[in-house]
């Protein structure tokens, strides 16, 4: 449960911050500041057991049924990743609460933060590999976030963008990769995989398994060739950098190297690979990192650099090298950050972070200086200091490997190379920044910062100097333990003192320090060198946009084939899809039956009549198309021609639906229509008119011999059940609107919701729209005077249309009826109102608030809904019983009435919406044009 | 012989929708076609009626009712777009 809370704590945190931020600003930092401090009391609360070397887990089930638990690890590994993400992560958040300018905003940066460090937790402490994957591309999205803080400058937004891109993608890789290995293994528990190391590494799926994991890992870890998005991330504010980009989120790759050592390591596969792509990265990062201006350009490269070395370390497989990458871990994420966070202080104090203009700031700033310099000795691998601790350490790995033979010198010598760029860059670092001269015109004289900035870098540096001098002492147990965790085996025999004689690796730290010196010392020479051999930028970047340009112009040209604006093509290719597949089918299925014999459908002489009518409304429709006004009256022809037909058949709900919708229809089109032109130009050529016509001639053709061959061939439908259980489950006779608001409920209260939204979309798109109605014809419009007689007779229609409103609503459960209709109804009597006395007139009078009465409709369907659960039923059961009235008698009282009552709200509520507003763009509440300087709609 | 009368009405009334119908595709004005459009609305008002005493069932009685109540509507709407243009004002 503890272990729980650690993660939730910050989750939840990322809430309680801006809540915080009601008392200031410094509310926003120490809800933040005292949230990670409670988390890392409960860690620290938990530590004695994992020291004493147990395990512990807490799982809840989440989807069992896919393998996915809601499980939570804490070892060795994940306590020292815990450690470093809550401790950084206090020290980042008193270092940023006087970074943030005060045009910042301290409740979204810490909110971020809080979101992140949750994220970053919950990788390190999943014990469900799957759960991992969800925390692993959170991390992720809330780097954007963070990256992109400054969100208006556009290197922020692009460095993100890139960000995402790389470390998404990567992510995608490693859910593949663990589903294989879940796949494998049978289980995603950390605890049985991490058990089967033989088992995954002689099955047949290992080797995709493995690429596309370490594919995850080396995107979040930056290994060449996705590193370039780290120097880009950059961009970001500092203690962003300080925090995700030198302690927590790039080590989550070398952290899932390390997690997953016991089960994946060992094989040639694994060495080849994950060692490769540390040497080359290794090596490259601290080639490039010299040659950066900017100090987080370099720091970046150097971060590059470092994750390569420890990639390289756990590419060699062996429980030695594990520990002394674990080493590097820590070393690596103490002298990192207090190294950014100096950088920020320089960039804050100084104004720019170019080397080529600041110089000699140990004059202006002597107490920063000296913090970074210890910093970078470290970086640089100087003895007493911890960064030289575990270098050594490195050193004596690539020594002691025994797998290449011949080639058993090229890790050692090209170690000894990067030792050599680490030196002269961390040199280049402190000479340029703090002595080299005087400054070259900075934006502001430069000074040491307020007290409370430098906090954290102190407590950082002091620990390098701890680690470096009395390693044993002070980060001995936690070395041992969180290796022990790596390895998941007994440590093998290492030691942590300072001096272990004069060995090899000695004096490939002596050559380090020496050639760096040297290297330094020429690098005027060797920056004109540099600038000969590569005229340009590093071509990763380049290569990465032209991809995704590549990418963005591929979908447009498919969106372009598919959606070129045409509306006669969309039909023409629905439904030739639907062609294709019905002749399919029919091909498959062999001949359909059209036998003449069972059919159940009265046909007689009226009947035909109607049925002649529709056809010649349909045709008279399709001939008049261009003329809209005719086209008008003849499609409400057809639709009285329907209405007729579902009368006849016997389907009154669907009539008396069908008739008001007709209605409706009407008035919304010549609302419309008031602002189109009258006569529509033709769209299509002959030929394409006549590929129209025979594909609509197809397919109707089809669809009247489908409905044929259903409506005569025995089979059983589902209306049987619907007819039994019609009374005695729903209580009513009318089984249309016991389907409606009973049976299918949920379905009527997701349509209407649908509905309503609808609605409101349209009153958006509505707002402030400026269009320009229709000229008057030849004869001009008539006077603006309404109609008398349209308007005596519009007033008692109202009350008239109310009563058989109510009238239908009420029996709608048993006869004909229900709340759609009645809500239709009503709508169409309230804008009768409006048409006949005008908008003015209308709403002086029904002050009315219609979105109101969407929201009290559907309020009234979720409640019904919601009201089953409390006696215990599932959602939208209904209840019914029979009450006995003196004079009215027996009578039928159904839950499912209340359900109606908000359906019909809420159909009266959307009808007048989307009318009136339509109603209210010429006229006189009309939209004016807003007289606005340089503004233009 | 009452039975006879309703066929014979319903005959005629059916006629005359058909008759109706053609005039709404001929036009030729659309005055003529909303004013056919009008009376097909209250023929279909006649036709259910007499359904229903031929049939001798309340059904039909519901859907003539909303015809005849909101039928007119339409009809309204369309004659005040010829008159103004902008028939909610």
């Amino acid at each position: 449960m503890t272990l729980l809370l650690i993660v939730l704590i910050p989750l939840l945190g990322a809430l309680l911050v801006p809540v915080a931020a009601a008392r200031g600003r410094m509310g926003a930092a120490w809800m933040a500041g005292a949230l990670t401090a409670t988390a890392l009391g409960l860690l620290l609360s938990l530590a004695p057991q994992v020291f004493a070397g147990e395990i512990l887990v807490s799982s809840w089930a989440w989807m069992a049924d896919i393998g996915l638990y809601f499980s939570f690890r804490l070892d060795g590994l994940g306590l020292l990743f815990a450690l470093l993400i809550l401790g950084i992560g206090l020290l980042v958040i008193l270092y940023a609460t006087y970074y943030l300018s005060p045009k910042d905003s301290m409740p979204k940066f810490f909110a971020y933060m809080m979101l992140f460090m949750g994220a970053m937790l919950g990788v390190v402490l999943s014990e469900n590999l799957i759960l991992l994957l969800i925390f692993w591309e959170l991390t992720s999205l809330t780097s954007f976030l963070l990256v992109s803080f400054w969100r208006h400058r556009s290197d922020a937004r692009q460095g993100a963008r890139m960000a995402l891109a790389v470390t998404g993608g990567g992510g995608l890789c490693l859910l593949a990769g663990i589903l294989l290995l879940g796949e494998i293994v049978g289980s995603y528990e950390l605890s049985v995989v991490l058990a089967s190391a033989e088992l995954i590494q002689n099955h047949d799926l290992y080797a995709p398994a493995l690429v596309l994991i370490l594919l995850g890992a080396f995107t979040k870890s930056a290994q060449f060739p996705f590193h370039f998005w780290l120097p880009h991330a950059m961009a970001a504010p500092t203690p962003v950098s300080a925090y995700l980009h030198s302690a927590t989120m790039v080590k989550a790759g070398v952290f899932l190297l390390a997690r997953m050592h016991p089960a994946l390591s060992g094989g040639d596969l694994w060495f080849y690979l994950v060692t490769a792509a540390g040497l080359v990265t290794l090596v490259f990062a601290a080639y490039v990192a010299l040659f950066r201006h900017d100090i987080k350009g370099l720091l970046a490269y150097s971060t590059i650099s470092h994750l390569g070395l420890i990639t390289l370390l756990f590419g060699f497989g062996t429980p030695l090298a594990a520990v002394a990458g674990v080493f590097h871990i820590i070393n690596h994420a103490i002298f990192k950050a207090s190294l950014f966070m100096a950088a920020g202080i320089i960039d804050h104090e100084a104004g720019t972070r170019d080397m080529r203009r600041l110089s000699g700031l140990f004059k202006y700033m002597p107490y920063t200086a000296v913090l970074a310099m210890v910093a970078a000795a470290a970086m640089a691998g100087v003895p007493l200091l911890n960064g030289f601790l575990s270098k050594e350490m490195f050193f004596v790995e690539t020594l002691a490997l025994q797998r290449l033979d011949e080639w058993a010198w090229l890790i050692p010598a090209l170690a000894t190379l990067a030792g050599v760029f680490a030196v002269a860059y961390s040199l280049r670092f402190i000479h340029d920044v703090f002595f080299n001269g005087e400054p070259k015109n900075l934006p502001k004289v430069p000074h040491e910062p307020p007290r409370w900035m430098k906090i954290p870098v102190e407590v950082l540096v002091t620990l390098c100097l701890l680690v470096g001098v009395f390693p044993a002492f002070t980060v001995g147990p936690l070395l041992a333990t969180a290796a022990g965790g790596v390895l998941q085996a007994p440590l093998p025999e290492y030691s942590l003192a300072i001096w272990h004689g004069f060995n090899e690796a000695i004096v490939m730290s002596l050559v380090a320090l020496v050639g760096g010196v040297l290297f330094y010392l020429l690098r005027h020479r060797l920056f004109a060198l540099h600038a000969r051999l590569s005229p340009g930028e590093f071509g990763a970047k380049q290569v990465f946009d032209g991809l995704i340009r590549g990418l963005l112009n591929t979908s447009r040209c498919i969106t372009h084939l598919l959606e070129n604006g045409s509306l006669q093509r969309y039909m023409a290719l629905l439904v030739g899809a639907a062609i294709t597949v019905g002749i399919y089918a029919a091909a498959q299925h062999g001949a359909v039956n059209f036998s003449m014999s069972g059919t159940s459908i009265p046909i007689n002489g009226v009947a035909i009549a109607i049925l002649v009518g529709l056809i010649l409304a349909g045709l008279g429709t399709v001939i008049l198309h261009r003329h809209r006004l005719p086209a008008l009256v003849m499609l409400g022809v057809v639709g009285l021609c329907v209405s007729l037909l579902f009368v006849y058949f016997s389907a009154p709900d669907l009539a008396l639906t069908q008739l008001s919708v007709e209605v409706v229809t009407i008035i919304l089109l010549l609302l419309a229509l008031h602002f189109m032109p009258q006569e529509a130009k033709a769209d299509s050529g002959s030929g394409r008119r006549w590929r129209d016509a025979l594909l609509a001639g197809g397919a109707g053709i089809g669809v009247a011999g489908l409905t044929w061959a259903v409506l005569t061939s025995p089979f059983e439908t589902l209306s049987g059940f619907y007819l039994e259980q019609s009374v005695p489950g729903g209580g009513g006779t009318n089984v249309v609107n016991v389907i409606l608001v009973d049976f299918r409920g949920f379905d009527t209260f997701g349509e209407i919701t649908v509905l309503a939204i609808a609605a409101i979309g349209i009153h958006a798109l509505l707002q402030n729209l400026l269009i320009k109605p229709n000229e008057p014809g030849r004869y001009g419009w008539a006077p603006a005077k309404p109609p008398l007689l349209l308007e005596v007779i519009s007033r008692p229609l109202l009350p008239l249309a109310l009563m058989v409103a109510v009238y239908l609503m009420l029996r709608g459960h048993n006869e004909p009826g229900g709340g759609f209709i009645a809500g239709l109804v009503v709508g169409i009597a309230l804008v009768m109102q409006y048409l006949a006395s005008g908008v003015e007139w209308t709403q002086a009078r029904l002050r009315v608030d219609y979105f109101k009465v969407i929201a009290v409709g559907l309020i009234l369907s979720l409640l019904t809904g919601v009201a089953s659960w409390i006696w215990g039923y599932p959602f939208m059961t209904t209840t019914f019983t029979y009450l006995y009235w003196p004079v009215v008698g027996k009578f039928e009282v159904a839950s499912a009435m209340v359900f109606d009552l908000g359906v019909f709200l809420t159909v009266v509520g959307i009808t007048m919406v989307i009318l009136a507003e339509l109603g209210k763009l010429s006229g006189p509440l009309a939209p004016r044009p807003v007289q606005n300087k340089g503004e233009s709609r | 012989m009452l039975a006879n009368a309703i066929l014979i009405a319903m005959a005629l009334i059916i006629l005359a929708l058909v008759l109706n119908i053609w005039r709404v595709v001929i036009g030729p004005d659309i005055t003529d076609r909303i004013l056919a459009l009008d009376t097909l609305y209250i023929n279909a008002i006649a036709l259910l009626v007499l359904l229903g005493i031929h049939m001798t069932s309340a059904a039909y009685f519901e859907a003539a009712l909303l015809i005849a109540m909101i039928g007119f509507i339409g009809t309204t709407a369309l004659c005040k777009y010829l008159l103004r243009g902008d028939i909610i004002e």
